[in-house]
């Protein structure tokens, strides 16, 4: 599970002020609150956002840090999984990737509006892949389980068993280095108090150590194929 | 409906209508009357939760076949803050949220009342009761034993919770922390197990997928896969033994590593035939020389495409040419394993055997002695039978899963359910462009303490891409005679389904509201929805708690809606499943005439003369009533011979017998 506490009160917000273009904030609907007493609209959304303000732990630089570096990991793994369909993989290959990329995508979609939403920089997450550590602009901090550029070429020059074989192998590595990172975010002193933090990272975590263990079957199912005639 | 009565809401609506601009009117809180009753077999299209209108509490709403009695706001502390999954003991239901836990009275499902508001934050505060015990799950890294709110920065902290929280509810307004049991990965879930043979404990499976705590923190605490150290954390549950008259003395009283050697099979498990035939591979392989090497938990036959090159590699080391030799091969053999594990290198989080290192969920049934686990990449079934002891046996994989979440087992037991919660809940998945089987659920048969694969089932309205959408929780349903349940997808809503036809589940009643924000994805969705004593309870992350009320439609009838009421329930833990059984009544005989009307089971004037018989039987008392039923069963009985739906004749003989014996 990912949350976004924050997005209650954004809705809020957005509930009393969107949908209703030109209407100043003083018309929009008004947030009745069953249990407390009545307060004018407006004023219910302002103290609904700072009742989940001071719900939300701070988060710290080692989570920012995080989401930041992620990004980048995330988009190398769209990267390779973008080869599949051109590089002759198989079946199961393919059926894995497009998880991969689905799941993936998303997550980098979560991360980034998590940034934008306390004002940090969000890196674009086009700028992994096939030239990382060659792009420009961008940090180029290889994150643990990346690809060298050298092992993205091996990759892209592969076909058909081959393929399956380093993709899967690469892959493993890849997300080794992602699970590892979720395990140096939750020993750092205060990081991961955050909510959406801590359940993001735990996400992360448990669907990539489960991913690791089925590629891990899979190349397994891989290395003992029969030979093709 | 509820809402309305109440006049202070009423004041609300009017101060909104009078400061709103008559093209931007405010909704309601409440606004969907009860629909008119559709008895159409056809689901309504377009799908009316295709593009419902964005609010947090204004989203527009889309019900078939059932309507909303009462939409409930979390109390102020609670607001803003996830509320998680549910609990139900006598007239209430405990609901957990991020902050702590809520106690709503729904003695008037149209008017939940919260009881108790008990402020003790924990994520996700998975909850459970049992007499006048309530458990809570804690997880995350900022659950205090103190229930402060402030978090627990430092990595290594005495004042921690991870685990389970333990509280006495005699007073149900005034709990009391009577306990902790710190685990060694928390709790993210946790199943209470009532064991039918022992009345003085009770016990809770506890799942735990997150980080293993520093040893410093948590003394025993391993880290290591066991292959390095036999006491890891990994690759194990805990088993927490409750002592009823002293709950304090709570402990972990084992730790089964339920995971051992299971290796998975590609799809659907491995039969004893399969391995039979592994064995005979592996030994003709070795017959003709060819390379084999044990990785990932068994020996197998290597591809030549793997071993050609290692063996070219070899020729070329000794500056030979042409084909390797016979020292070669020699060379090659004894450096495999080595090699192996190179390619499979055993890592503190995968560790050198595959499988899963922890369940995410689950279910016991103790009617039956079974439980089904949802453990990562696997389903399991698990004999129960000794609560200190769960023993695997049997295990599913799919390829189409990516992470099994949670299981509910069909009444008679003879089918499990598996949920896939894909992107862990909190990712848009119903996009029109999601494949059904991902996300999804997947139904399985048992046979013979097998699990075999029937079909799936995922949630049939497209969503859009700011509504996390995938398979959560849901129950049973105790409409007789057949398995219908509901389940939570979080922001695609509920969905009722029937799956008493496994290959062809059917989704037959839905509620769905637009997403919480328009622009981009907001927290929000049915966590979890159950069927709690003739009503179905919803805990809405974001917006509080949804009650509704299925309403006859050509799926189901009303004399099957009042056979289900009839079933009560004196407290309920949707993970530990209880097994349903009906009390002798009318409805219970006409719920199985009507099954019979729509399988054609009977023939039309076989039902007729049967509805007939027992309106008759239904005006009369004593001696007659039962002279009446007694006749009406014997001619029953008959009919079975001759219907193509002899099993569903047969339940509705036993109803009428069991009905004359009142």
């Amino acid at each position: 599970m990912t949350f976004r506490i924050t997005m209650v009160a954004g809705a809020l917000l957005l509930a009393a002020t969107g949908g209703c273009s030109g209407s100043p904030r003083a018309t929009a609907p008004v947030e009745p609150v069953r249990t407390g007493p009545v307060h004018a609209q407006g004023q219910a959304a302002a103290i609904l956002r700072a009742r989940a303000d001071s719900a939300r732990l701070p988060y710290t630089a080692a989570d920012i840090r995080f989401m930041t570096h992620m990004i980048p990991h995330h988009a190398q793994a769209l990267e390779m999984a973008k080869l599949v369909p051109s590089h002759g993989a198989s079946a199961t290959v393919r059926t894995l990737a497009g998880r991969i990329l689905s799941g993936q995508q998303d997550e980098i979609a979560t991360m980034q509006q998590w940034l934008r939403d306390r004002q940090q920089p969000v890196p674009d997450a086009a700028a992994g892949g096939l030239h990382a550590g060659h792009g420009a602009g961008q940090e180029h901090t290889m994150m643990p389980g990346m690809l060298t550029h050298e092992q993205m070429t091996r990759l892209d020059a592969a076909r058909g068993w081959d393929f399956d074989r380093l993709f899967l192998t690469f892959m493993i590595q890849h997300h080794r280095g992602a699970v590892g990172m979720v395990d140096e975010l939750f020993s750092t002193h205060g990081a991961a108090q955050d909510e959406t933090i801590f359940k993001f990272a735990s996400d992360v975590q448990v669907d990539q150590r489960t991913e690791i263990a089925r590629m891990e079957r899979m190349l397994a199912d891989v290395l003992a194929a029969p030979d093709s005639p | 409906m509820g809402f309305l009565h109440q006049p202070s809401l009423r004041t609300l609506s009017l101060a909104a209508a009078l400061l709103s601009a008559a093209a931007c009117a405010p909704v309601p809180a409440t606004m969907t009357p009860a629909p008119a009753v559709d008895m159409s077999t056809t689901p309504p299209s377009p799908d009316p939760r295709i593009g419902l209108r964005a609010g947090l509490h204004d989203a527009a709403e889309a019900a078939w076949n059932l309507r909303v009695l009462s939409r409930s706001r979390p109390p102020e502390r609670f607001a803003g803050v996830t509320n998680s999954d549910l609990a139900f003991t006598g007239n209430y239901a405990i609901q957990g949220n991020y902050n702590g836990y809520q106690v709503w009275d729904i003695s008037n499902p149209a008017n939940p009342r919260v009881a108790t508001a008990f402020y003790c934050p924990a994520s996700q505060s998975d909850v459970s009761v049992y007499k006048n015990l309530l458990f809570v799950s804690g997880e995350g890294l900022t659950g205090r034993l103190d229930c402060g709110g402030q978090g627990v920065a430092a990595p290594v902290s005495a004042e921690r919770l991870r685990g389970l929280r333990i509280f006495d509810i005699t007073d149900i307004r005034n709990p009391r922390n009577v306990g902790n049991v710190q685990t060694c990965r928390g709790s993210h879930t946790h199943t209470v197990l009532a064991d039918p043979r022992d009345t003085e404990n009770v016990y809770v499976y506890v799942s735990g997928s997150s980080g293993i705590r520093s040893p410093e923190e948590l003394p025993g605490c391993v880290a290591a896969p066991p292959s390095v150290d036999p006491n890891s954390a990994l690759f194990r549950i805990e088993v927490i033994k409750v002592p009823l008259a002293n709950p304090e003395r709570a402990a972990i009283v084992s730790s089964p590593r339920i995971f051992t050697d299971l290796v998975a099979p590609p799809r659907h498990g491995d039969t004893p035939g399969d391995i039979a035939a592994q064995q005979a591979e592996l030994a003709a392989a070795r017959a003709r020389g060819e390379f084999t090497g044990t990785f990932l938990g068994r020996e197998r036959v290597l591809s030549s495409r793997v071993t050609a090159p290692l063996l070219d590699s070899i020729v070329r080391a000794r500056n030979g040419r042409g084909n390797p030799t016979g020292a070669d091969s020699a060379a090659l053999r004894s450096a495999l394993p080595r090699i192996l594990a190179t390619m499979f290198p055993p890592s503190e989080n995968t560790g050198p055997q595959p499988g899963p290192t922890q369940c995410h969920d689950i279910t016991v049934y103790p009617a039956i002695g079974l439980a089904g686990g949802a453990c990562e990449g696997y389903g399991l079934l698990l004999d129960i039978r000794n609560p200190e002891n769960p023993v695997r046996i049997a295990a599913v994989a799919d390829s189409n899963f990516s992470y099994w979440h949670s299981a509910t087992f069909n009444n008679d037991g003879t089918k499990v359910l598996f949920s896939d919660e894909w992107g862990g809940g909190g990712q848009p998945k119903c996009r029109a462009t999601d494949p059904k089987e991902w996300g999804a659920n997947a139904i399985f048969a048992i046979v013979n303490g097998r699990m075999e694969f029937q079909s799936y089932y995922k949630l049939p309205a497209a969503q859009t891409q700011y509504e996390n959408c995938v398979a959560h929780n849901g129950s049973l349903i105790p409409i007789p005679g057949r398995d219908v349940m509901v389940q939570a997808w979080y922001q695609g809503g509920i969905s009722v389904f029937d799956w008493t036809d496994a290959r062809n589940p059917v989704e037959i009643a839905f509620h769905d509201r637009g997403p919480v924000d328009s622009t981009q994805m907001g927290n929000g969705g049915s966590w979890s929805v159950y069927w709690y004593n003739g009503v179905l309870v919803s805990s809405e992350i974001s917006r509080g708690l949804d009650i509704f009320q299925l309403q006859p439609s050509g799926f189901l009838s009303q004399n099957e809606l009042d056979a289900s009421r009839t079933v009560r329930l004196e407290y309920f833990n949707p993970q530990g499943q209880p097994r349903f059984t009906w009390p002798p009544s009318f409805a219970l005989a006409r719920a199985y005439v009507d099954q019979l009307e729509r399988s054609r089971g009977l023939p039309a004037t076989r039902i007729a003369a049967v509805r007939q018989a027992l309106q008759g039987a239904e005006s009369m008392s004593g001696a007659g009533r039962r002279t009446a039923l007694t006749q009406l069963q014997a001619q029953v009985s008959g009919d079975a011979a001759g219907s193509s739906d002899a099993a569903k004749v047969r339940m509705l003989s036993a109803a009428l017998r069991d009905l004359a014996a009142m």
